[in-house]
């Protein structure tokens, strides 16, 4: 760690612990936590303010391959308990590290309820589609018709798509990124960060050993070009190898268009705007899916409104200017009390 | 001309009030008792309420009471039964009659008595009196509902406001039989109507006329005189279990200079204690509603984790959702409060009426090796100092402590005498202080608890979690380290028992048959044991507040008595646990699962039958 002009300068080895990472050799995860560290040395945080807070799953391992405060909860808590951590010291950066069983199918009651109350949490979802440490059944995002251990015929069940609950909960951030892509993965982390209010960055991440390929469309360098959207916030929704597509909104729809091709031009283009309060645009794009559309990337919705750790100081603040009881002997003695002589 | 009322002289007194659970009982009952309290009498009460907000109007389901014992000594029960019994409908006096004393008392509303009300509460004929076999008990038949009308004639109200002031006639009637001055209920009532002067003066007016009316009438009802008691100096206050506990956790908060959190959902008979926190901001407190009784506890365990004093209040199903968080607090060795409320069992069992229910649930109901402090309170207003010291322990041993109260304990008030903070103990929580030498998992030697370092505090970060760990809080699958943590975390919680004061002796501390019990039911227990007494038994109460572990000198108190007799409202559970740590002792049992406290005289009789055999 370097202290330049009181500024606090970490480098992302300063996040690393020393306990050997026993991930599988070639899973997403380690890039997800080279990205987080490298996003946590710049954000200008003191190293002892950090705390990351996991459920269960192979993802959940998280914290112990970190230096800073962390606690690997018990399977879908994580939510609940990071809410806790927050809510005991607002001044923390709280992290929540869970996979796509932990968050949306055991978890998935503490997953809505954190969202709605707006906790600033960065809440990182690993979506790999499958249950990784349980050694290969569905998850809740598992693909319909997916064989897995347990669906030896294929699931009869549709997924979750994470970004619907997000905004289905009232969601302030949400962000998608793939684990291939370090740089968007911190990108993100650091947007995710920075805003105040629950931010859920989905990370397309693959399982080597149950569920290898899983998201190779979106994620392969040859293709990826034409099936990922990278939106920025105040750019036109481009994409493809030259920037040669694009997005337009027609008839209340979300349509792919080629530049220069049926008349459109830029000026047709999609503005994205990350900070527009409606929800209707952004589940839009939450929802585009290949072969149809690229893959939305980046973040997808940024709002700000009201957050409730401040709201709770806050309250506490007013309260207590305006109440007359100041310690428990004032509680004790107020109200209806009686002297025995 | 009237005659003069009879006016009898009792040391002690129980009225029951009794109506639909619209009928404002609960209030009705409550004032009164607070009136009693101010004017000096002990008292001990028991409300006595349907699940249903509103059952159907009219019908024995829906019938809600309130009891109060008062008297001139020290009152530690609401009493058996009722001396009197105001009753507002036909369904009140079929519902409650069995709780009150033969010859008893019972005032009812006669203008109640309609066909409809009759029929609702299955009557065959329209005189309840010669149906239910009245003729015995001392009846005051008061139409209610005409004279409530009557009084209000003059103001511009509508039926519903007219009806709803009732229960302001009979309080007053009441308070004219019981010798006691209206001051209390209309101060309480202007405060509670000030935005609405009109209610203010018809609820006054109501309860005037009740009181006028009892004054009137007087050749028709006995007059009671309870002298005030003769209780200790000091100032005192009415309170009830669940604001007791509530404040007891506050008061430790204060004590040991960390905030207070609060992780809780709505469950009954606990969301007094939440609802008592929230209402408490001005002292710091976090209350924080949860979505369920699990995210209830685990945000108490993310914010133990951060340094606060961390609670979670549930009753039993709730305690079913939290046992595997519980666990985590015992492996992760973080200080917590979990505040069970009792309630009947299994399942949502009878989630208004009084068990103990879950005792060996908050004994052994998680899974692995996970011992927790069980401790448990045993009156309304000591609840207060067990939740004190159930974060005491919490915070200077670094373990999960579970606190036992019970429906009887949350709902029933009893005056109290306000401590002095300055008078609590101490309480010093295990913060860590050298950065250099601080390791996870190393702990104190004599009581082998963990120091406690939270985020934002530099040069301690660590990891803690739910896997096995080394003393280093690393993860550990090595077999020796489990053995070895397993013990220790035992250990732990058995050395606990130095903070434990010793188990007291109600009576002589050698004597034929010892009473042996915990938790909720030490009025009536004590009550029984001393009417026993007085009446030349030797017996002996022995009553437990620290369940887990038990007080060091239990052995040797036990060793004294011929015969043991262990009473619960349950099949045996804490028999049973008996059996299991002191098994040199055999223990006749004495068991309860209605729904209902102890009554003094079925112990009574247990520990006579016991003598005599």
């Amino acid at each position: 760690m370097l202290v330049m002009e009181d500024q606090l300068v970490y480098t992302p080895k300063d996040f690393k612990s020393s306990n050997e990472v026993r991930w599988c050799p070639g899973c997403g995860d380690h890039a997800i936590m080279a990205a987080i560290q490298k996003a946590m040395a710049g954000l200008g945080k003191k190293h002892e303010d950090y705390a990351v807070i996991s459920g269960i799953g192979c993802s959940s391992r998280f914290p112990y391959y970190m230096s800073t405060y962390g606690f690997h909860t018990i399977h879908g808590r994580a939510a609940a308990i990071a809410s806790g951590v927050k809510c005991a010291n607002p001044e923390l950066s709280v992290w929540q590290i869970s996979g796509d069983g932990d968050a949306l199918a055991i978890g998935g009651n503490h997953f809505i309820h954190t969202i709605r109350r707006n906790i600033d949490l960065n809440l990182i979802l690993f979506n790999n589609k499958i249950y990784g440490l349980t050694k290969g059944q569905y998850s809740p995002t598992t693909d319909r018709g997916f064989v897995t251990k347990t669906s030896p015929f294929g699931t009869i069940e549709d997924p979750f798509i994470p970004g619907q609950l997000v905004l289905g909960s009232r969601g302030t951030f949400f962000a998608r990124a793939i684990d291939n892509n370090v740089k968007l993965c911190q990108e993100v982390c650091e947007e995710a960060a920075k805003h105040e209010g629950t931010s859920v960055v989905e990370v397309l991440q693959n399982c080597v050993i149950f569920n290898e390929g899983v998201h190779a469309e979106i994620s392969n360098p040859k293709t990826r070009a034409d099936n990922q959207l990278h939106l920025v916030h105040g750019k036109p929704m481009l994409f493809g190898k030259e920037n040669e597509k694009g997005i337009v909104w027609e008839h209340g729809h979300l349509k792919v268009v080629e530049l220069g091709k049926d008349g459109y031009t830029i000026d047709d283009i999609m503005i994205h705007d990350a900070h527009e309060p409606s929800r209707a645009v952004h589940m839009a794009l939450i929802n585009m899916s290949l072969p149809e559309f690229p893959v939305a990337m980046g973040v997808i919705r940024a709002v700000k409104t009201d957050v409730y750790d401040e709201m709770m100081v806050k309250q506490i603040e007013n309260v207590q200017a305006e109440s007359k009881i100041k310690n428990m002997d004032d509680l004790l003695n107020s109200g209806d009390t009686w002297v025995v002589e | 001309m009237a005659k003069e009322a009879k006016v009898v002289e009792r040391e002690e007194v129980v009225v029951r009030f009794s109506g639909d659970s619209g009928d404002g009982m609960q209030l009705t009952g409550t004032l009164f008792s607070d009136t009693l309290a101010l004017e000096g009498n002990d008292i001990s009460t028991f409300p006595d309420y349907p699940s249903e907000i509103r059952a159907p109007q009219g019908s024995i389901g829906g019938v809600s009471g309130f009891q109060v014992n008062f008297g001139n000594g020290k009152v530690n029960t609401p009493g058996d039964q009722a001396d009197v019994l105001v009753a507002m409908n036909p369904a009140a006096i079929k519902a409650h009659k069995k709780y009150v004393k033969p010859g008893g008392t019972i005032i009812f509303d006669r203008d109640s008595f309609t066909e409809r009300n009759l029929t609702k509460a299955g009557y065959k004929t329209n005189d309840p009196v010669e149906e239910l076999n009245l003729q015995d008990y001392h009846i005051v038949s008061v139409p209610v509902t005409t004279l409530t009308r009557e009084a209000l004639k003059e103001l511009d109200l509508d039926n519903k406001s007219i009806l709803r002031s009732k229960n302001m006639f009979t309080l007053g009637l009441i308070c004219w039989v019981f010798d006691r001055t209206l001051e209390h209920v209309e101060s309480f009532i202007q405060t509670k109507f000030r935005k609405k002067p009109i209610i203010v003066d018809a609820n006054i007016r109501v309860l005037k006329a009740g009181f006028n009316y009892g004054m009137n009438v007087q050749a028709t009802a006995p007059r009671f005189i309870v002298d005030k008691a003769k209780i200790e100096k000091g100032t005192y206050r009415n309170i009830n279990g669940n604001m007791a506990t509530a404040w007891g956790l506050l008061a430790a908060a204060e004590k040991s200079g960390r905030e207070l959190f609060l992780g809780s959902y709505p469950i009954t008979p606990a969301t007094e204690v939440l609802q008592a926190l929230s209402a408490r901001k001005d002292l710091g407190v976090k209350a924080f509603q949860a979505e369920d009784e699990i995210a209830g506890i685990c945000t108490a365990i993310g914010a133990s984790f951060a340094g606060d004093l961390a609670v979670t209040s549930t009753s039993g199903p709730g305690l079913a959702l939290k046992s595997e968080a519980i666990g985590l607090a015992i492996m992760a060795e973080l200080p917590i409060v979990i505040v069970n409320v009792q309630r009947g069992g299994p399942s949502t069992g009878l989630p208004t009426k009084t068990e103990q229910a879950d005792l060996m649930q908050a004994l052994y109901g998680r899974n692995g090796e996970s011992p927790c402090v069980v401790m448990a309170a045993g009156t309304p207003s000591d609840c207060f100092q067990y939740a004190f010291e159930a974060a005491k322990i919490a915070l200077e041993r670094m373990v999960p402590v579970i606190l036992l109260t019970d429906g009887f304990l949350a709902n029933g008030s009893e005056p109290w005498k306000i401590p002095a903070m300055k008078d609590m103990p101490v309480i010093t929580p295990r913060i860590a202080k050298d950065p250099e030498k601080f390791k996870a998992f190393a702990r104190d030697e004599d009581i082998l608890a963990r120091e406690w370092a939270f985020p934002g505090m530099p040069g301690f970060q660590h990891r803690i979690g739910g896997l096995e760990k080394d003393i280093n809080g690393s993860v550990s699958h090595d077999f020796e380290n489990h053995q070895k943590m397993v013990n220790i975390r035992a250990e732990k919680v058995a050395r606990v028992v130095e903070m434990v004061p010793d188990l007291e002796v109600y009576g002589d501390e050698e004597a034929d048959v010892l009473v042996v019990g915990w938790g909720g039911t030490y009025g009536h227990l004590v009550t029984a044991v001393r009417q026993l007494r007085e009446e030349g038994k030797s017996v002996s109460l022995a009553h437990f507040n620290y369940i887990n572990p038990l007080p060091k000198n239990t052995e040797e108190v036990f060793s004294k008595f011929k015969k043991i007799v262990v009473c619960e409202l349950n099949l045996g559970q804490f028999a049973s646990y008996l059996r299991d740590k002191l098994p040199q002792f055999s223990y006749l049992q004495h068991n309860k699962v209605k729904g209902i406290p102890f009554e003094v005289h079925e112990i009574k009789d247990n520990v006579n039958e016991i003598l005599e055999n």
